[in-house]
């Protein structure tokens, strides 16, 4: 069902920024209300100014079954009537958009900084030391409450974040999970780009999914110059999405292996994780596929012996690591740490706006290389893996599923290499036009948004990484679990910290 | 329990022959880089202005690459129209002080061993505590294999830590957000003294292609007195590997 007062359109493709609907706060606000409950998601909300300190409000409608996007947009003053009260996709959004902009969305029920950076513009004085996680946490009182706070430098060689649990004993009532230590300022610094240093934010905005990230942008870019990529690069990059996937997810079974002291799986797995990796390296010389993906292409090609090379690999790893897997599901003492911990049922991840491995683990039917396939995955289809739990055995066990049909894909993508360049001439970028790029990352659903300027230049341009709709997953999961599961719980998810910091 | 053990023989043994052996590193690996001087063109800066991060120079007729700075992204080599630039396969990388990082010609200053006192005492049995403030987590991700049994950094005796009480040093990735430079101090004054610092990755170092933006603080220069530099963006677990050795003297 379209989105009544959006626009209409597909994954990758740039529109006249004038042809974005401009409404009145109010319409935007039912309209966007109206959307989400007939099943639609916020793929993202977010302000953006327009010269002379106007600033508009932007909200992205995906129609996962009709696989089209809807955008529509309404100027904002200093405040408007919150989304997130009739809305609850739209709360962490908007948290983002008060912290940016100094707007206020009037009857938020959680208004607290997301990054805790200074404002782009208004409010507090620039100078102002900031104090991350200085904020008003959510409080259970009682004689018996305890409070826990950990990080943000954690016992491991993670990234940092903090998490303040209100507990009863072992059992956790609330979970509140602060974040932005790790916030670099990318956006702000891709306004007015794409120059040298572009493609290197994106391949870093979170460097575990290089390949996801640099893929969602180049096509956004690509979407504003009208610039083919080849059939070959398509191939190229979708193989490197997917042994990018491979890797993590090899890796995450291993954490979580190894979170329960299941040795064997978490050994093994570290070990074929990297074997994953080196595939990426034999395309591009870097592990995590930086210079791979490019505008217009990819950055390197590949000779029939790198192809029958990898194809040996991937055949050989999918061997390892079905051994390491098949011995997680048939090892009781493992099935029973995984089974019914931290469960989310579907109805949270549709209201929360999960995405990804966590939403399709609770029986979401979501999957951006099927429901928005863009690149090679409109010749090729993935199909979507889901389980029906909700708990850590299904983010694992959906992790399990995708291991087996990326390898799928990638051997039949190796046997059936397209021939021709994997680059095609630059062009320049069309000015004032607006365009959406959704990937499947291994996370889930990553999406890069930019409007351009009049000079063809970049205006605005909004990041989704997947772990900014699931951090509130997580704390969901924890809810009257043990805090003793919170490290399961925690890798069953793997959100990125430096994604949702940017 | 016979499954785990019929699995266990079927993975085999697999940590790398390295230090022993020569490492395995991907054919399109780009390490060290090297200036052919004589093939630069007197009036040409092609290869500077396509630097993401100002690593390469050239001044007075010379070119100079910053190793701090590199995000060995291969793009000056790109550029330049005589070839002048190559990434060799060299995957040392590692210098003790910001100077060394610096690349002038073909002369290679590699890290040099702690001294005496310092190899006594951490000689046999590092441990670190690992600090990633801003690190996108490839620089995080390529040290936690060296856990692996792929590279088995326990049989050197160095291990990482929980806990900044239980270390020797830092081993700190990413630029310094703003936001994390107070829990970086912090934790830096919760280590013992004597204790070491290791700065891992081009943002660690420099700030990386995050240099002068407002919200970092251009790495950890100028925060934390640094022992040991492991340029790379990430660097290959064999860099950081070979940089760990080379400061304590573990590769002779
Ligand atoms: S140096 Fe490169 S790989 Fe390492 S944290 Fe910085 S951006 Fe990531």
């Amino acid at each position: 069902m379209p989105v009544s007062n959006a626009i209409s359109f597909y994954n990758g493709q740039a529109i006249d920024t004038k042809q974005v609907p401009v409404l009145d706060v109010g319409t935007f606000r039912s309209s966007v209300i109206d959307a989400a409950a007939s099943g639609m998601r916020i793929a993202a909300l977010f302000a953006a100014p327009l010269g002379n300190s106007r600033l508009r409000l932007f909200a992205v409608l995906a129609d996962d079954s009709a696989g089209t996007l809807g955008v529509l947009s309404a100027d904002v003053g200093e405040r408007y009537p919150s989304v997130a009260v009739d809305c609850t996709q739209a709360h962490w959004f908007e948290r983002e958009i008060a912290e940016q902009w100094s707007i206020v969305p009037e009857g938020h029920p959680w208004l607290k900084p997301v990054r805790f950076h200074p404002p782009y513009r208004g409010g507090r004085r620039q100078d102002e030391p900031i104090t991350p996680s200085v904020m008003d946490f959510f409080k259970v009182a009682g004689e018996q409450v305890h409070e826990v706070a950990v990080g943000p430098v954690h016992a491991g060689i993670i990234e940092p974040g903090h998490f303040r649990f209100q507990c009863h004993g072992e059992q956790v009532l609330n979970l509140e999970i602060s974040l932005g230590y790790q916030h670099r300022g990318v956006e702000r610094a891709s306004v007015g780009g794409p120059n040298k240093r572009t493609v290197h934010y994106v391949q870093t905005l979170a460097g575990d999914t290089t390949v996801g990230h640099t893929t969602a942008y180049c096509q956004l870019i690509e979407s504003f110059s009208g610039r083919n990529v080849t059939p070959r690069a398509q191939v190229l990059r979708a193989i490197a999405l997917e042994l990018e996937r491979l890797a993590n997810h090899t890796g995450d079974l291993g954490a979580l292996a190894g979170d329960v002291g299941y040795l064997p799986t978490s050994s093994f797995c570290g070990r074929i994780r990297g074997d994953f990796l080196n595939m990426t390296a034999l395309i591009c010389g870097n592990r995590f596929g930086r210079g791979l993906i490019v505008p217009g292409g990819v950055g390197f090609d590949v000779t029939d012996r790198h192809c029958e090379s990898l194809a040996e690999r991937i055949a050989q790893g999918l061997k390892d690591v079905t051994v390491a897997a098949n011995l997680l599901w048939s090892t009781p003492s493992v099935l029973s740490r995984f089974e019914d911990t931290g469960r989310v049922p579907i109805q949270t991840c549709r209201e929360l706006g999960l995405v990804g491995v966590p939403a399709r683990a609770s029986g979401v039917e979501m999957d951006c290389r099927f429901n928005f396939p863009t690149g090679m995955y409109r010749f090729a289809q993935v199909p979507v893996s889901t389980w029906n739990t909700g708990d850590v055995f299904g983010r694992a066990y959906v992790r399990w599923l995708e291991i087996q049909r990326s390898v799928a894909f990638i051997r039949d993508q190796l046997a059936s290499m397209p021939d021709g360049p994997i680059t095609t001439q630059a062009k320049p970028l069309s000015p004032n036009r607006f365009s959406v790029s959704l990937v499947e990352g291994w996370r889930g659903e990553i999406c890069h948004v930019a409007l351009t300027g009049p000079d063809g230049g970049l205006m605005h341009h909004k990041i989704v990484d997947p772990s900014f709709h699931n951090w509130m997953g997580l704390a969901m999961a924890l809810r009257d679990q043990q805090i003793s599961d919170f490290p399961l719980c925690n890798k069953s998810f793997n959100l990125s910290y430096c994604g949702h910091d940017l | 329990m016979i499954k785990p053990l019929w699995a266990r023989l079927q993975q085999g043994h697999r940590t790398v022959a390295f230090p022993k052996g020569e490492p395995v590193l991907p054919e399109r690996f780009r390490g060290r880089p090297q200036v052919e001087l004589s093939k630069c063109l007197a009036d040409c800066t092609r290869c500077a202005d396509a630097c993401p991060t100002e690593a390469m120079r050239k001044a007075d007729g010379a070119l100079t690459i910053d190793l701090g700075r590199c995000l060995f992204c291969g793009a000056c080599a790109e550029a330049c129209p005589t070839e002048a630039i190559e990434f060799t396969r060299d995957y040392r990388l590692a210098g003790r002080s910001r100077d060394d990082l610096v690349v002038h010609d073909r002369a290679v200053k590699l890290a040099e061993a702690l001294d005496q006192k310092a190899r006594r005492l951490f000689g046999r049995s590092l441990k670190l505590r690992q600090v990633c403030a801003g690190g996108c987590n490839a620089c995080e991700a390529d040290t936690n294999v060296l856990t692996t049994v792929v590279f088995d950094l326990g049989r050197f005796g160095i291990q990482f830590v929980a806990s900044p009480r239980h270390a020797d040093g830092l081993f700190v990735t990413g630029p310094v957000p703003a936001n994390m430079k107070l829990a970086l101090e912090k934790t830096y004054a919760a280590v013992p003294d004597p204790k070491l610092v290791i700065a891992t990755g081009a943002c660690a170092i420099s700030g990386g292609c995050y240099r002068d933006h407002p919200e970092v603080c251009n790495g950890v220069e100028g925060i934390l007195p640094v022992d040991l530099y492991i340029p790379g963006c990430p660097p290959h677990p064999i860099t950081i590997l070979d940089g760990l050795l080379r400061l304590l003297d573990r590769l002779g």
